[in-house]
């Protein structure tokens, strides 16, 4: 079964909430609202046709002042058994940059979902364990958000822990043999 | 310097030999004579032990410094596990604003004298990644002593480093003293 025959199966049986079946170089995405998430990718899951059974990756994108709604969720499938792949979008919006989870489907997804909370912000609702990944954990703000300050000075973003640092430095070099 | 030689030199007068700049012996005497400076400070370049402390790829290049086939141990450089028995932390790689605490807290740990060698580019500036994680140069928060450039240096880089840091040792004076 071809990856666009997926994709059209996948909007017959959803019509109203799959949006769009985007086809670049033969790869095949279908965009989709971010409602029936769990039931799409629950089907993908576990229809034996599609056994979308390994989730190779999940990412999110910032398209500030490109798109509205300005967040997307990428879910990057493939099928062991079958050997395709299937790319999801599921669009988010930025006032409630909310998705569920699919940590239920694949285990895998948790430290992806983890990540793309971290840098974007985006929830994933029903996620088992939704810390911070990367960076530390009183950081404020989500740093590749497109509105996040593009160099190393924060200014007032600056992480706490690394002011003290400086601060401390500052102190401790009046006792530096120099 | 014969000392049998009847009459012309008094058996209990000293006869000072310069073998090199600052530092005397006496012949037949088992004593060597120079500025307590020289010796902390020869005491201290011969036997530098950094801290193995590898934060980026930088600290592969510095591995392989120590392995046989450049063998910094003819230097008398061998690296410690523990910061406590460290006399010089190679900052290698780059230093990312969540990791720089626990950089200083391993610098805190080291015993005086201490010295602090930032290798490669990121140590020094933070390269090309002047981004929202990065420190910009471990001299932001660390007095450094000697900096390589490189991306990443090469272990002949990293052996001038050191080199240059056992001469900055050599030219120190009074570090010994508890009032310096």
């Amino acid at each position: 079964m071809t990856p666009h025959s997926i994709a059209e199966q996948i909007r017959d049986k959803f019509p109203e909430d799959v949006l769009e079946i985007v086809e670049f170089r033969s790869q095949v995405a279908i965009v989709i609202k971010k409602e029936r998430l769990k039931e799409i990718m629950s089907l993908l899951h576990m229809h034996s046709d599609y056994s979308f059974d390994y989730l190779v990756d999940l990412c999110g994108v910032d398209y500030m002042n490109k798109k509205s709604p300005r967040f997307e969720v990428v879910y990057h499938l493939f099928s062991i058994k079958h050997r395709h792949f299937l790319r999801v979008r599921v669009q988010v919006d930025e006032d409630n940059p909310t998705v569920d989870t699919v940590t239920d489907i694949w285990k895998g997804a948790d430290w992806h979902e983890r990540e793309c909370f971290d840098m974007y912000g985006i929830r994933f609702e029903g996620h088992p364990d939704l810390r911070r990944i990367l960076m530390p954990e009183d950081w404020e703000g989500h740093p590749l958000r497109k509105d996040y300050p593009l160099k190393s000075d924060l200014g007032d973003l600056e992480w706490k822990g690394y002011r003290d640092l400086i601060e401390f430095s500052e102190k401790a070099r009046q006792y530096e043999v120099r | 310097m014969d000392h049998t030689n009847n009459g012309k030199t008094e058996p209990n007068e000293f006869q000072l030999t310069e073998i090199e700049q600052g530092i005397k012996i006496i012949p037949g005497v088992n004593a060597v004579i120079a500025a307590l400076d020289k010796v902390v400070n020869w005491s201290r370049y011969s036997s530098l032990w950094p801290m193995t402390f590898g934060l980026a790829c930088c600290g592969i290049e510095m591995m392989t410094s120590g392995s046989s086939h450049y063998d910094l141990d003819r230097f008398g450089i061998i690296f410690r596990g523990s910061p406590r028995q460290s006399d010089c932390l190679i900052i290698a790689g780059t230093v990312t604003k969540k990791m720089a605490p626990i950089v200083r807290r391993v610098y805190d740990q080291m015993p005086e004298p201490r010295y602090v060698i930032a290798m490669g580019s990121c140590a020094c500036t933070g390269n090309v990644y002047d981004t929202y994680s990065t420190v910009l140069g471990a001299d932001k928060f660390l007095p450094v002593d000697v900096y390589i450039p490189g991306c990443p240096p090469r272990p002949e880089a990293l052996m001038d480093g050191l080199i240059k840091l056992q001469q900055k040792i050599a030219s120190e004076s009074f570090r010994w003293s508890q009032w310096r």
